[in-house]
């Protein structure tokens, strides 16, 4: 591709032709303001914040979407750019309901770090509308007030084209659009499968974390002993959640802040993972020879499982009955652990910290009580685990290393990988392989599995029967297959299935995502992976004293009564 | 409040009808403008159960269908009445006397714009100017305009729709 040469604010740049004036302006480290503009997505040049002045135009551009050409000069702040983006701001302000305060996302907003930027200090000269919409907290993972949204369409094109869920809609015209689900629906009336991806690509507090801290706190004044689990993701974005690096990996001192936060027991979801691995690889073969239904397919997102029961619903049977680390771990704790300490499993209140505002909802399936109570009883994201270090005025940054908790602390890299896509097909490769050939892994790393294309596949020989495999991300590559397993073209005998891209590491529990962040993240996850001692998941010494001393076997009753789960049929929702 | 608004069930038989009508433009989005057209003469409103059979029958999704229909003044997804009576809100009608003829549909059919009769046979809305302004005040009844209009020949306008005399 040729290069154009032009001037942004009297600086000569030479970029590839096709670039925007924004990437331009970037490239010399200028910063054009940007709202309905995000960097894994398309343009939609809709809020018009990035206007700049272009010779031979008579009116402002937007930098966002208007491509360079050779011989442009361009001005990103002159007088005349500063009042145009100002007054846009103003008109969006005049829409907006400035209760800036106690809103969730104070301090990570867009449009506020914009109005920051352009230095708005008098207050908006239009009369200000709010909508004033009711505000939508019916899902267990999000909030959805209406009244903050800026029309960008960033959820939109999340929930329609990386997911295909299509829950929300534009709704009217002019200075009535709001983004609503259709017809008067609240979240919960929707097939809204709670991935929570919407909500990390809005701009504002339109679309928030379903806060539940206040439930931590009340179990705490009710005198309950806390048991806490910590997913395999969290250790690599709490750090960040707190301000640093993306992919600091934080483990011990995320155990110590948790410890201090009042949580008794602090336990290790690699440890479950592990446990999932064990049961789902036992599952897959016995499938396997047995004749039984391939391709098998995960279950450990929630997500997905939702969005299988939903639009293929006649497909239930190709997930495999295992529930996901989470609910393993929740039906554990209230049995085993609980009558291990003698702790009356009433008085138990077992909390979870994930990615995922998907296993916000999942602890709240009604299947999810095997232990005879709620096995799960609060599901936290990172984030809101960030907020509660912030709140007790713990500085994470110098916290010291404190370990897991045992019986369940000891986790395998197996259950660490968890965190990236590919990850449990890779875990379970490693078992499943060394159980049916009876011989040692050479090199651990599956390679084929691991990265972010849409759709992995690999096939492994294990002691001369070939085994297919396939790893997808994102609802839309799930979609893509599952027409194929329903076609009976997906030839596969395993399939690894994730709502979000890149995994559970750019779960929407984490803080806000870009693919560069996931990436640093996923680099961090396989690092942690390679330094464990242990790396598979029938080689963790707790998961084997705990199938001796409680469950028996893989599979047994007992297992299968605690670990295992069943699905339902959600097509109703769509009304089809 | 809002629920029950929407919630509103077309009948088998007409989605069927629906369906018909959008099987002929599976996977034409270009189309969804003419297919709506055709199936508001089927359907009370556009209503939740329509829309889902349309976007399945097309190949579109729900919300696409809904954010269409919602975009467009003269489409709805409320169920309003087997008439919808459109009275022109604009100046020119106005100066030459639109108030006597609301009145006239208010006093006749006893209720106000953006309501519909127990009945359900008619809906009052107001609407931008028709483009008859010559012959204003004008209204539209369903896809009819009538011009030069006195508090009473509406009313003996709505009465022949009242006895289906059209
Ligand atoms: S949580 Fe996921 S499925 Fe639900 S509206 Fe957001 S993007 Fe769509
Ligand atoms: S809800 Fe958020 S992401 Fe969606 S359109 Fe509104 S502001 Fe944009
Ligand atoms: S991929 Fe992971 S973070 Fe995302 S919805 Fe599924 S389980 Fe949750
Ligand atoms: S960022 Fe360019 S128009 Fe919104
Ligand atoms: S103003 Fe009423 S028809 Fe034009």
């Amino acid at each position: 591709m040729a290069n154009v040469k032009l001037t942004i604010d009297s600086i000569a740049v030479e970029v590839p032709e096709g670039t925007t004036i924004l990437q331009a302006a970037k490239s010399l480290n200028i910063n054009i303001p940007t709202l309905c503009y995000h960097e894994d997505q398309k343009v939609k040049a809709n809020c018009r914040i990035c206007v700049v002045e272009v010779n031979g135009q008579k009116l402002l551009q937007t930098a966002c979407s208007f491509p360079v050409a050779d011989g442009m000069t361009v001005v990103t702040n002159s007088p005349r750019v500063i009042r145009a983006r100002r007054n846009t701001l103003e008109l969006i302000l005049a829409h907006h309901p400035l209760d800036c305060l106690t809103c969730q996302k104070n301090n990570s907003c867009e449009l506020q770090n914009i109005a920051k930027e352009l230095n708005m200090s008098k207050p908006v000269r239009y009369e200000v509308a709010s909508r004033n919409l009711p505000i939508d907290s019916s899902s267990p993972s999000i909030v959805h007030d209406p009244n903050k949204c800026i029309v960008c369409g960033r959820c939109l094109e999340v929930c329609n084209e990386v997911q295909t869920v299509g829950v929300l809609a534009k709704e009217g015209r002019s200075f009535d659009v709001v983004v609503n689900p259709p017809y008067g629906k609240v979240f919960a009336d929707t097939a809204c499968v709670n991935c929570g991806q919407c909500m990390q690509v809005c701009p504002v507090g339109a679309l928030t974390i379903h806060d539940d801290t206040t439930d931590i706190y009340m179990a705490q004044e009710a005198g309950k002993t806390l048991a806490v689990q910590v997913a395999p993701s969290v250790r690599t974005t709490i750090a960040e959640a707190l301000g640093e690096e993306p992919g600091t990996v934080s483990t011990g001192r995320l155990v110590t802040a948790l410890k201090r936060l009042g949580f008794h027991y602090v336990f290790d979801t690699d440890f479950s993972a592990d446990l999932t691995i064990m049961e789902e690889g036992n599952e897959l073969l016995h499938r396997l020879n047995t004749g039984g239904v391939l391709p098998m397919i995960t279950s450990c997102c929630p997500a997905w499982v939702k969005f299988c029961e939903t639009f293929y619903p006649q497909y239930v049977k190709h997930l495999s009955s295992a529930k996901s680390p989470q609910q393993m771990f929740g039906a554990v704790i209230k049995t085993f652990f609980a009558e291990r300490n003698q702790i009356d499993p009433q008085s138990l209140f077992s909390v979870s910290v994930m990615p995922c505002t998907a296993k916000k909802y999942e602890c709240k399936r009604y299947e999810m009580n095997d232990s005879g109570y709620q096995d799960v009883d609060v599901a936290l994201t990172v984030q809101e685990l960030a907020w509660m270090i912030r709140t007790a005025g713990i500085d994470f940054k110098t916290l010291p290393e404190t370990p897991f908790d045992s019986p369940f602390g000891l986790g395998s890299g197996a259950g660490e990988i968890f965190a990236a896509t590919g990850g449990v097909m890779e875990a379970a490769l490693r078992t499943v392989y060394e159980v049916v050939t009876g011989q040692t892994l050479e090199s651990l790393d599956f390679h084929a599995v691991r990265g972010v294309e849409g759709l992995k596949e690999a096939e492994v020989n294990l002691a001369g029967t070939i085994v297919k495999v396939a790893v997808v991300h994102t609802l839309s590559q799930a979609r893509a297959i599952m027409e194929r397993v329903a076609a009976g073209t997906a030839d596969y005998h395993f399939i690894e299935v994730m709502a979000c891209p890149g995994g559970c590491i750019g779960g929407a529990g984490n803080p806000i995502r870009s693919w560069k962040k996931v990436l640093r993240r996923t680099a961090s996850v396989y690092d942690v992976d390679r330094k464990l001692p242990v790396r598979k998941s029938h080689e963790n010494k707790e998961v084997r004293v705990l199938y001796q001393d409680y469950l028996g076997a893989p599979l047994s009753e007992k297992s299968e009564h605690l670990l295992h789960t069943k699905y339902i049929n959600r097509q109703d929702i769509l009304r089809l | 409040m809002k629920q029950e608004i929407y919630s509103h069930t077309t009948s088998q038989s007409a989605l069927v009808r629906v369906a018909e009508i959008s099987a002929r433009y599976r996977n034409r989005p270009d189309k969804l403008m003419d297919v709506i057209l055709a199936v508001q003469k089927v359907v009370p409103s556009m209503a939740e159960d329509v829309a889902a059979v349309i976007a399945r029958e097309m190949g579109l999704m729900q919300n696409e269908v809904y954010s269409f229909i919602t975009f467009y003044g003269l489409l709805s997804v409320k169920e309003k009445g087997k008439y919808i009576i459109r009275m022109c809100n604009n100046a020119p009608c106005h100066v030459r006397g639109a108030r006597a003829v609301m009145d006239a549909i208010s006093d006749t059919l006893k209720i106000g714009v953006g309501e519909t009769t127990q009945d359900r046979r008619f809906t009052v809305e107001l609407c931008p100017c028709l483009g008859i302004c010559d012959v204003s005040p004008a209204i539209m009844i369903n896809d009819k305009t009538y011009g030069n209009l006195t508090y009473d020949s509406t009313q003996a306008l709505i009465k022949r729709y009242i006895r289906e005399d059209v």
